[in-house]
């Protein structure tokens, strides 16, 4: 950890910091809608912390206060997280950390310090990023659950401030970068499409699922068909030496 | 509303997330990946943060979101593309969906 300031430069540390502003904001909304809904503080507290996955612990909230059972809410919040297996696989050995660390280091996982992570060029700064991601989230996402129950009715219509347009807008800046090649833009592309052709039929978090089948797109076409434009940066298809 | 029920569920989640997140590293420790194979697993987590993205921005439990939040998304998205400072695309999509409800735009 003491290396962090020294291995991430400072356009890094910075976005991180902006990121995990944002998951602020996100999470106060959270607190503040699971307040409004009936709940008692130490639910949004607890929930923030244990599973620190937001997306999940919106649709826990929504389907328990619209009356659902508790044991349904949490089944359809793991099918909203099951996208953490991929990016466990995903994440090169060595990030999450080793030993008790690695208890941590994997509880910290999410959509926000994964993406960090894979934009490194290098194991010490994937490392450094995801870390640091991870840990940030970790401090602000609960801090913003807190705050959020604490003022609850204050920011009562999140959606009179547009917060609900913040967590869309954070993970498409981070994968802009990759969305530059064209054979990875267009494979999202089309995991969009399925995705957004999914969601009337499938339950909440299904149709994120099956944008992987995308993929095919990548594995069929052989590469260098497709060379990038002037100016653009293949980052997604840059080689990593593998560990 | 039940608090040991609610406890329960929470915890089942909270379990059920963590097993998730484990299970995807032991794999990944266990089978040693191609470099081909690791770029591939690479685009596999930028296409589902990409279906993250539409989703989260243009549906609201199984219909659409309306037309402030994906607007406030597509805004954003532009300016990341023209490489604009991070904060600068997150408070765009913010405001441009909290203007387009203010104005009466859902």
């Amino acid at each position: 950890m003491r290396s962090i300031w020294r291995t991430l430069d400072r356009g890094v540390l910075t976005d991180i910091a902006l990121t995990c502003l944002a998951v602020f904001f996100i999470g106060l909304s959270y607190g503040a809608i699971a307040v409004a809904s009936g709940f008692p503080l130490w639910v949004p507290a607890a929930q923030s912390m244990l599973v620190l996955a937001g997306a999940s612990e919106f649709l826990f909230v929504g389907i328990v206060a619209a009356g659902g059972s508790p044991f349904a809410a949490a089944l359809a919040g793991m099918l909203v997280n099951a996208r953490h297996l991929p990016y466990g696989l995903a994440l090169p050995p060595g990030v999450t950390g080793r030993g008790g660390r690695r208890l941590l280091g994997t509880h910290v996982m999410n959509d926000e310090s994964v993406v960090f992570g894979l934009a490194q060029p290098d194991l010490p700064r994937q490392r450094a990023a995801y870390w640091t991601c991870g840990l940030g989230v970790l401090i602000c996402w609960p801090g913003g659950a807190v705050l959020g129950a604490l003022i609850g009715s204050a920011v009562h219509d999140t959606g009179a401030f547009g917060l609900d347009a913040m967590f869309p807008a954070v993970i498409l800046a981070l994968i802009v970068k990759d969305l530059r090649d064209a054979r990875t833009r267009r494979a999202a592309l089309a995991g969009a499409a399925i995705a957004l052709a999914a969601t009337p039929f499938l339950p909440a978090g299904l149709p994120v699922l099956l944008a992987l089948a995308a993929v095919l797109l990548l594995i069929r076409q052989p590469a260098g068909t497709d060379r990038p434009g002037p100016g653009e940066q293949p980052t997604a298809a840059r080689v990593r030496t593998a560990p | 509303m039940n608090s040991t029920l609610v406890i329960a569920g929470m915890g089942t989640l909270a379990v059920g997330t963590y097993a998730f997140r484990v299970s995807g590293q032991l794999l990944r420790a266990k089978i040693n990946f191609p470099p081909r194979a690791t770029r591939l697993l690479e685009a596999a987590a930028v296409i589902l943060l990409a279906a993250l993205v539409a989703t989260t921005a243009l549906t609201e439990g199984h219909a659409f979101s309306g037309f402030a939040r994906p607007a406030g998304v597509l805004v954003a998205g532009l300016l990341a593309w023209r490489k604009a400072p991070f904060l600068a695309v997150v408070l765009a999509a913010a405001a441009v969906t909290a203007l387009l409800r203010l104005v009466g735009v859902s």
